[in-house]
Parts: structure tokens; sequence; C-alpha cells
């Protein structure tokens, strides 16, 4: 292009000109109009995005299946101290493994994930979901154990890659345990098989003989 | 296409007979004669305010649309989609209600006053600002015949009152109190001041090869074709040209647009005298500077674009006034592409550039215009005027506005 005075202004509005002309016509290029209309389209989010925790059960049932067990690791861990746990206990007063109440406050929680970092029953793992406003200040912010169990499908789904190292990991210590406890029943068995084997070695040394009745 | 061509004055004429038809029809029932004055006076009465809600209605139509097509056109330019959301119950229609959403938000705000203010200044400023600005359009021709006031001077008449901006301008800046207000209005007076003298050389170029003031006349004066294929526009001859791009840029300086928008600069004054006004004054202000937009754009079209006549006579069966409007709507269409491209000027670069170089090329279109029009309009006549024009732009261009005079040898003394 040739170099005039005020050339320089020609050039730029040919610029915003393609541009404009591009928004309308080259739809397909990646570059333009890279607006999502938000209600309508959902940004498909990246597996590592996060937003507040919840709690994973296994199987159909929640209470059933539920990987929590009170134990309120994650309740002291919580920096911003925003779960509220307390354990379940039976007809008798019997402290159970499980929670009665697990309460999460999502207008204290920062998202940390410290929580699932600290879970050693691989129960807490963080959810992904971003439409939680609510008209409530209070009431609805504060997130109860029916709304926070979710199934390890849902987890699968939202974030399959740590889901399938979890669920790794859980079958890796149920395989482990599973054998240690092979192990400890064959030590059982063969200390029993053993204590019977010694009772009939003694047996056979000592043959029965009546027992010498006391004179009377 | 004649029907749509008489259509505005054919209305106009349908309500006229209608009043009289009612009038008469009142008077014979009630029995009353009036006398031979009244009825003329009516009419008169009633055909102004036909005129007077005509052009408001249709000027608040045009900056309604203008506002949101603005902002479209503008997030289009930066490759965004711009308002879509606002329609009519659950129909969208591209965001197009998006006035009046804006509107009833501008209205329902509080009007807040400052403590400090001059109370009946800061509430005068904004209607000083309004009506000159909505009494403006009243000279341009919009059409065949469709004047709503002949004037013969009417040219002079629109920038006599169009400089009554600058006064609502520092009213404003002024009466709020406000050190950002004062200072934007100083900047606005300033700018309006320097740019309105090549805005009117460049109409006083018209009104030389014209030979009349009367937008009209002037209109008249751009009909048929110079060498068989050229419209007689005078954006199509050199001296016009320069003339017409004078006054496009002197347009942009009146109305405070980008990237002459220094006095609001939002950057470095708050928004300039705007800044303490706030709900149906602040729309006000808005609606005066758009108002004196389209006003100063239909100016433009009159003196250099031809006014309502089509380029080529086969296109005559389009009307005269879609014409006009068409034109108009280009017009305001360059104005956000001009918005979308540039940055703001530095002050003194707006100075600069208003009295070294726009003076002296609208003095050089006038030298020009005079060649033209007194060698007879012919090949000799078109190769002076363009060297006229065109070497004093190259000197101007070469060596007055070169970028040994900005500050561009600037050393980097940490971070290269």
């Amino acid at each position: 292009m040739m170099n005039f005075p005020g050339s320089g202004i020609l050039k730029g509005m040919v610029v915003t000109a393609r541009n404009m002309i591009g928004s309308y016509f080259d739809r397909a290029h990646a570059k333009r109009l890279i607006t999502e209309q938000y209600p309508e389209e959902r940004p498909t989010l990246p597996e590592a995005s996060r937003s507040f925790p919840f709690l994973v059960f296994d199987g159909q049932d929640p209470e059933a299946g539920m990987r929590c067990v009170a134990c309120k690791i994650c309740e002291k861990e919580c920096p911003p101290q925003c779960i509220f746990i307390e354990q379940d206990r039976d007809a008798n007063g019997k402290l159970l493994r499980r929670p009665k109440i697990f309460d999460i406050d999502i207008s204290v929680c920062m998202g940390c994930q410290i929580c699932v970092e600290s879970c050693p029953f691989e129960s807490i793992r963080m959810d992904n979901i971003y439409e939680m406003s609510s008209c409530d200040r209070f009431g609805s912010l504060v997130i109860h154990k029916g709304q926070l169990l979710k199934s390890n499908e849902y987890y699968r789904s939202i974030n399959p890659t740590e889901a399938a190292e979890t669920d790794a990991r859980i079958e890796a210590a149920r395989i482990k345990k599973a054998a240690a406890a092979k192990v400890a029943a064959e030590k059982v068995a063969a200390a029993r098989a053993a204590a019977a084997a010694k009772a009939a070695a003694e047996q056979a040394a000592q043959p029965p003989s009546e027992p010498e009745q006391p004179a009377p | 296409m004649n029907f749509l061509e008489n259509l505005p004055l054919a209305t106009k004429k349908f309500i006229l007979d209608l009043v009289e038809w009612v009038c008469g029809w009142f008077c014979s029932k009630l029995g009353i004669q009036l006398p031979g004055w009244v009825m003329p006076a009516l009419l008169t009465l009633v055909s102004i305010l036909i005129v007077i809600v005509a052009l408001i209605a249709v000027f608040m139509v045009m900056f309604a649309l203008m506002s949101v097509f603005e902002r479209k056109i503008l997030a289009r330019m930066q490759n965004r989609y711009g308002p879509n959301r606002v329609g009519f119950f659950r129909w969208r229609l591209c965001g197009l209600f998006q006035p009046v959403a804006d509107g009833i938000k501008m209205l329902t705000k509080e009007d807040i006053v400052p403590r400090g203010a001059d109370k009946i200044v800061h509430f005068l400023a904004p209607i000083v600002m309004v009506a000159p600005a909505l009494i403006l359009p009243v000279i341009l021709p919009y059409g065949r015949g469709m004047v709503p006031i002949e004037l013969s001077s009417g040219i002079l008449f629109f920038f006599a009152l169009g400089a009554g901006t600058e006064l609502a301008v520092f009213m404003a800046g002024w009466s709020s109190n406000n050190k950002y207000s004062v200072m934007g209005a100083m900047r606005a007076i300033a700018q309006m001041i320097s740019y309105e003298l090549p805005l009117v050389m460049s109409a006083v170029v018209v009104a030389l090869v014209a030979g009349t003031l009367s937008p009209n006349g002037i209109v008249e004066a751009q009909g048929g074709l110079s060498f068989g294929f050229l419209p007689n526009w005078f954006v199509f001859t050199p001296w016009g040209f320069v003339a017409c791009l004078l006054f496009y840029i002197g347009a942009l300086a009146e109305s405070n647009r980008s990237p002459f928008d220094l006095p609001e600069g939002e950057s470095e004054l708050v928004a300039g005298h705007l800044t303490e006004y706030s709900g149906f004054k602040y729309a006000i202000f808005f609606m005066a500077e758009y108002v004196g937009m389209f006003a100063i754009n239909g100016l433009l079209v009159t003196l250099f674009l031809g006014g309502y006549q089509a380029p080529f006579a086969f296109l005559d069966f389009i009307p005269s006034w879609c014409w006009f409007f068409g034109k108009l709507a280009f017009l305001a269409f360059t104005m956000v592409w001009v918005r979308a491209t540039m940055p703001r000027f530095r002050i003194d670069q707006m100075m600069q550039f208003a009295w070294k170089l726009m003076l002296p090329m609208s003095f050089a279109a006038l030298i020009s215009a005079a060649t033209w029009y007194y060698t007879g309009r012919g090949l000799l006549g078109w190769a002076l005027s363009i060297l006229i024009v065109g070497v004093p732009y190259l000197i101007l261009g070469y060596f007055c506005f070169t970028r040994r005079h900005t500050a561009d040898n600037r050393r980097y003394l940490f971070s290269e």
C-alpha cells in the first residue's frame, strides 16, 4: 500500500471493516466471536475445575454406600471452618461410623480442596457446579448431607481421570485388605490346626486311662 | 413509486383536511359561524405542529436506533456480539429494544444535584443544550419540497444556532462545581471554537460555488451529471472532496465524538462536563449530542452529497427522502466506524490538527473552488484545483505532521 499523509488512517479503517465483516461471515473461524452466549451455550469445563466439595457414595443407596465415616479430619483441617459434622449413634447410644449431620456452608467455603486432600477415605471430592445462587443469604447457602451426597458415577462423569485414580486406589486397598484377611485367616487356621495337632499328639502320647477314682 | 415519494406530504395534507373537515362539522352541528381568519390560522398551527411532531419523532427514533446500532457495530468491529438480549417478552429481536430499557433506566434514576452546584444553571444547561439541537434540523431539505422551514440563509442559521452548544457545555461544566467538569468544559470550548472555523470555511466553499446560502438551492445546484457519468455532487470534485472531509472532521469534533471526545475523555476526566449529571438530565445531554450529530450529518449530506438527489436518473424510483436518510445513515455508520478505529487525540495534537492542517486546507479548498468555478468546470479546472489542494496537503503532511515533531525518539533506560 502506498504511503502518503493520512494513509495510516485508511489502513486502520480497513482493519476494523474487515473485522466487522468477518464477524458476520467467517463464524467458523475460532478467533472471531469467542463470546459464549451463556444460558444457551455452556462452557465445557476442564476436569480440574472446581467449586465446592461434595460427598461420594458407592452403589445406588446414598446412605448405605456412603464412604464418609465421620472421622472429622476434614472438619478440623478446613481453614475457614465451613464443615460441621455430627456422628451418628444407634438405638443404644453407641457411636456409628457414619455422620448424622454433614453440613458445608458454601458462603464460607473458599474451595481450597484441603478437605479433599486430607480425607483418608476418598469420601469428599470437589464438584464443578457453578450455578448456586439463591435468594436467601443464610438457609440455602448451607448444604446438607442429602444434597452433598453424589454417586461415584457422577464423580466419574465430571472428573474421569481422578475418579479412575481413586477407584484404582480403593480397589488396590480392597485387594490388599482381602489378602491380609486371607493371610490372617490362614494363620488362624494354621494355628488352630497346629493346636489341634498338638492336642492330638498329646492325646496319643498319653493313652487314655480310667481316671482313678479317689477312694472314699 | 410516486406514491411513496409523496407519502409524507400526502399524509400532512390528509391530516390538515381531516382537521378542517372535523372543525367544519362541529361548527355546523353547533350552529356557530366562525370568523374568516380562524380556520386558516388553525390550519397553520396544525401544520406547524405536524412538522414539529414529525421531526421530533423521526429524530428520537433515529437517536434510539443509533444508540443500539452504534453499540452493535462497535462490538462487531471488536469481534463481540454487542447488546442482543433486550427484546419484547420472549422475542429477543437481536436486542433492538435496548434503548427502551436504557430509557426506563435513565428515567427512574435519581436526579442528583451537587450541594455546591449553581442549581439554576445546572438545571438550565441540558435545556440550553437540547433546544438548539432540536431546532437545527428544521432547515434541512429531507426530500423534494420537504423543507420544514425554507430559509434563504439556512446555512447561516444553522451555524449561528449550532454555536449555542458551546454555551450549554460551559454552563454544565461551570455550574457543577467540580474540577473535572470545568476542565472538560474548557476543553470542549477550546475544541469547538477551533473546529468551528474549518467547519464554517468548508461550508463557505460550497456557498461560493452554489451561489446561495439556502440549503434547498445548494441541493438543486448538485443535480445532473458532469462528464456524462459523474453525479454533480460537490463531493465528486477535488475541492469538494477536501471540503467534505474537512467538514466531516469538523462535524466529528463539534459533536464530541471519538477521536475528538476529549471533553468527556473518561480516562482523564471522569466524564467531562457530564460528571455531575445523572438520570434524565444525563439522558438529555446524550440526546442533544446525537440529534446534533444527525443534524450536522444532514447538513453534510445537503452540502456535499447531493442532498435528497439520487446519483443517477434511473435510480429516481427510490423516493427522495429515502435517499436523504440513506445517506444520513451511511454517515452515521462511518462515524461509528471512525470511533472503532481511532484512539483519542492528545489535547495538543487536537489543537495542532485544527490550526495547522485543517484551517490551511480549508483556505486551499476555497481557492481551489474559486479556480474550478472560474475556469469553467472543465478538465483544466480539475487539474488546477487538484493541484491547489494537493500541493498544500502534501507539504503540510510531509513537513508539519511528520514523526519528527512527535516524541518517538524516546530512550528506554531499563527496559531494553
